[in-house]
């Protein structure tokens, strides 16, 4: 009996195989590049609690004694480390409070606008950004805010003023970033809630009419509270990826200035110049490791937390 | 009848409210163009004028000596554009077919071992290694380190688009694919042949973001490519800034001072961000209709 039915399963999962093996072998490609890319560092965070060597390789390396040594010396004497931690989640908390705030306004500035054209043009302008490496990025913010011929800079002097030296000054980075934040993404996230806003239903809006409500009406008691699931939903997806910061952004806009680092220096750029100057792997893989469990945490919560908002609105 | 009239005249008539709406939304679009044309502005800026006047939007004077100043080492920016082009078409093209295929195997109801897979690939958008074991493996376990691979291979599988490609291949009728199973289609071909001319919307927008990915990609080179030959064009405009950068901490050496005389600074980035971002501009007007799509499919559900 049981051989029979064990006989059965294994002609089934054979015949399976003979009919779909195309299907498999169409999804080794990108089953092996994840496996090089994403699989084999994730088998590699050991060297977090490792002393690496080169030449003995990821698993060849001896182990720290104790297994948490490195994390140790990275919470204990590391002051740098600490900063770029209160660095992402603090501007990251920033950009996500002001970014929503402005993108959602910014969409509903685009659904008042009844002139079809105008309405391309503009929105197609202020996702221009959102395509620009952010190399180019980084010059844009020196061609504005550069000492020498920086625009800003030459406005004030020719007004009699005293130059601002932006890239010695860390205390107005925060809002620079913001800035630069908003300037570069505002336009393509406000797309979201612009697709939001024109599938909420029309009867609605003339119900409202009827009763005499005015446009303002009708955005703050129908579109606004009707826009709250999505709001509440990329928040919380953005939340999910706090600890994450944009590492060319921060990276190529800063000019990676040391100057900057006490309120622009981020756990991306933080574990790259670990990485590239000091080449101590333990301690920043020891960062990394940290940085991705707690997005992973993160990244769970606030998906089960979304999932409940909105169902299909959830990430997975 | 009234009604109607009524509903009229609300929508023809600009308000306080809608003023400002047009206002804002138009300053906002100002605020985004102003530094593309500043830097072109810019990049016909003669240098002394920069210093003297700083950019603005209209150049005082008119030069293209930064131009000129790029192309007298114009080997390293064509060999910028050939790394770039190349990486961007042949990654473009490798990227959609892995990205595509892998999407289909998952979209199929039939396919072995499918919950398994579609964790597998959903698993590297919750959790990753880090840059630093990446790096590791990269350099020392896979050797692509200074190969023309580095480019390529790292960022050609995503998470994202094979969910995105899956979902689009998924809302297409299973009969299709029943009935070509029938007629004694192999898989490969029904995704050829069916499945891949019925899915263009959604694979216009994923090649155009996957191209723009490649051509703005610097990240990369900065990682893995030492050799200058490899050098694609944002890393070069990268490097040219970081150098200059460099020559100005040092400026109090008088060897420095007469190098940094000769050399066109600012103006020269602006012209080599032109040349890096120009095709991007040129066609953005043609591609824009594919993003917008691209971001409301996306925004629905990875």
């Amino acid at each position: 009996m049981l051989a029979h039915t064990k006989g059965k399963t294994k002609s089934r999962l054979v015949r399976t195989f003979s009919e779909h093996w195309q299907m498999l072998i169409m999804a080794l490609p990108g089953v092996a590049l994840m496996f090089m890319f994403s699989y084999m560092p994730m088998f590699g965070t050991v060297i977090a609690f490792k002393r690496y060597k080169v030449k003995q390789g990821i698993f060849g390396s001896a182990w720290m004694k104790p297994l948490f040594r490195n994390f140790e010396i990275l919470f204990r004497k590391n002051s740098q480390a600490i900063v770029a931690i209160r660095n992402t989640l603090f501007l990251n908390f920033l950009f996500i409070v002001v970014g929503v705030a402005f993108a959602v306004f910014l969409a509903l500035m685009f659904n008042e606008i009844n002139n079809r054209l105008y309405k391309r043009v503009t929105q197609s302008l202020s996702f221009l950004p959102y395509f620009i490496s952010t190399v180019v990025v980084g010059i844009f913010a020196t061609s504005l805010m550069g000492y020498e011929s920086g625009t800003i800079n030459s406005v004030i002097s020719s007004l009699g003023g005293e130059k601002i030296n932006f890239y010695a000054r860390p205390g107005m980075w925060p809002v620079i970033m913001l800035i630069v934040n908003i300037w570069k993404g505002a336009g393509y996230s406000s797309v979201v809630y612009l697709a939001a806003i024109t599938g909420i239903d029309a009867s609605y809006y003339e119900a409202a009419r009827i009763d005499g409500a005015t446009r303002r009406d009708e955005i703050r008691y129908i579109t606004l509270p009707l826009l709250l699931p999505t709001i509440i939903v990329m928040t919380l997806l953005a939340i999910g990826k706090i600890m994450n910061a944009d590492f060319g952004l921060f990276y190529n806009v800063t000019a990676d200035n040391p100057n900057l680092y006490p309120t622009t220096d981020v756990l991306d750029t933080y574990i790259y110049r670990t990485l590239r100057q000091t080449g101590d792997m333990g301690i920043s893989s020891a960062v990394g490791l940290f940085q991705s469990t707690c997005s992973l945490i993160l990244v769970l919560v606030s998906n089960a937390v979304a999932r409940r908002i909105d169902e299909n609105s959830a990430l997975f | 009848m009234a009604e109607a009239t009524r509903y009229r005249r609300r929508r023809f008539r600009i308000n306080g409210w809608q003023m400002f709406a047009c206002l804002f939304t138009g300053l906002f679009a100002l605020v985004c163009l102003y530094p593309f044309l500043l830097v072109i502005s810019g990049s016909f800026t003669p240098k002394d004028e920069s210093i003297r006047y700083g950019f603005r939007l209209i150049p005082h004077g008119f030069t293209t000596a930064s131009y000129q100043a790029l192309f007298v080492n114009g080997r390293t920016i064509i060999n910028g554009y050939k790394v770039t082009v190349f990486v961007t078409v042949v990654g473009t093209a490798l990227s959609l077919g892995v990205n595509s295929m892998l999407g289909w195997a998952l979209s199929r109801k039939v396919m072995p071992a499918r919950k398994f897979f579609n964790f597998y690939v959903l698993f590297t958008m919750l959790f990753s290694g880090g840059m630093v074991p990446w790096y590791i493996v990269c350099v020392n376990y896979l050797h692509l380190k200074d190969t023309i691979f580095a480019l390529l291979f790292p960022s050609m599988v995503s998470a994202w688009n094979i969910f995105l490609l899956r979902n689009y291949f998924t809302s297409v009728p299973e009969e299709m694919y029943e009935s070509a199973r029938i007629d004694g289609a192999r898989d490969f071909r029904i995704y050829w042949n069916i499945y891949l001319p019925l899915s263009t919307p959604v694979l216009a927008t994923v090649t155009l973001f996957t191209a723009l990915g490649y051509w703005n990609d610097w990240w990369l080179g900065l990682m893995l490519i030492d050799k200058s030959e490899l050098h694609p064009l944002q890393l070069l405009l990268r490097n040219i800034i970081s150098n200059i950068q460099y020559l100005q901490t040092m400026e109090q050496n008088p060897e420095i001072q007469r190098m940094m005389a000769s050399i066109p600074g600012d103006g020269v980035k602006m012209a080599l961000v032109i040349i890096t971002t120009g095709p991007i501009i040129l066609l953005y007007p043609f591609l824009q209709r594919y993003f917008v799509k691209g971001i409301m499919v996306g925004a629905v559900k990875g």
